[in-house]
């Protein structure tokens, strides 16, 4: 379990993305992957039509990413970017949620639904995974960090 | 797209899913059944690459964004591989839920890719 010692010494991996946070590292990947290549697309494509949701789409797409690589990389500086970048995304999937439902013609894309962003309706988009996600990711932060102490020997 | 080819690849993947999420689970690193399975829905993929080249020479064209199709398919086919390095990096019992993931995440992008393909409101 993540408790374990690692078998490996001297990893190039922290210890944020070892047990459970491999896997949490390979769903924020796959959502780093999705928000930014879709930003990208409605950059490309319709940005005039609605350039409020398609920058916040990009915005998260770049912070998934840099939670990804900061989950993945050791150190105590990527561990404050998981924190700030996790932090990030709870706040914008509370507020760009509570938006979509409020202010819908703007946060959510109106009629086409192809405008919302990750975070519209609280990312039922994407299945609640936005939501879920970066509850998750401070959880097992906090853990990490708890077990951590005993384990800084594995850490750079 | 082909409506029964979609069908049997969303199919496989949420069975391939399903099966590493159950067996990673239960603390089973990845063997052969898991990775095959996976291997499986990564070629089914690169089937449907060759399906959308072909399909509009033969009077199948996508209603939707050709573009935006060609994106959900290659973020799909890239996904299993970088499941799979990273699944792999460290062999236990998450490689096997990494693999589980990776497979189920297809199988939305894949439903995705058909709407864009057949489906559109506007």
């Amino acid at each position: 379990m993540s408790a374990q010692v690692p078998t490996q010494p001297a990893s190039k991996v922290s210890r944020r993305a070892r047990g459970l946070g491999r896997v949490l590292v390979i769903v924020y990947a796959i959502l780093a992957i999705g928000a930014t290549s879709r930003a990208v697309y409605q950059m490309a494509t319709i940005y005039h039509a609605a350039p409020v949701p398609i920058t916040l789409s990009a915005l998260s797409g770049v912070v998934y990413i840099l939670a990804t690589i900061a989950l993945i990389l050791p150190g105590r500086v990527w561990s404050t970017v998981a924190w700030i970048t996790i932090s990030f995304e709870l706040v914008g999937v509370l507020v760009i949620g509570t938006l979509s439902l409020l202010v819908p013609a703007i946060f959510a894309g109106g009629a086409e639904v192809s405008f919302g962003t990750v975070w519209s309706y609280y990312g039922v988009g994407y299945l609640f995974i936005p939501l879920a996600l970066p509850i998750l990711g401070m959880l097992w932060l906090r853990r990490t960090r708890a077990t951590g102490a005993r384990l800084t020997d594995s850490e750079a | 797209m082909i409506e029964w080819f979609v069908v049997a690849e969303v199919a496989v993947a949420v069975l391939a899913g399903l099966l590493c999420l159950v067996l990673g689970f239960a603390g089973k690193a990845p063997g052969d059944l898991t990775i095959g399975a996976t291997l499986v829905v990564e070629l089914l993929l690169i089937a449907q690459l060759v399906i959308a080249i072909v399909a509009p020479f033969a009077g199948n064209h996508p209603t939707g964004s050709i573009v935006e199709f060609y994106i959900y398919l290659i973020a799909a086919i890239i996904i299993p591989l970088l499941g799979g390095f990273w699944a792999l990096v460290e062999r236990d019992r998450w490689s096997t839920v990494i693999l589980g993931v990776a497979c189920l995440a297809i199988a939305v992008m894949v439903v995705r890719m058909n709407i864009i393909w057949t489906v559109q409101i506007a």
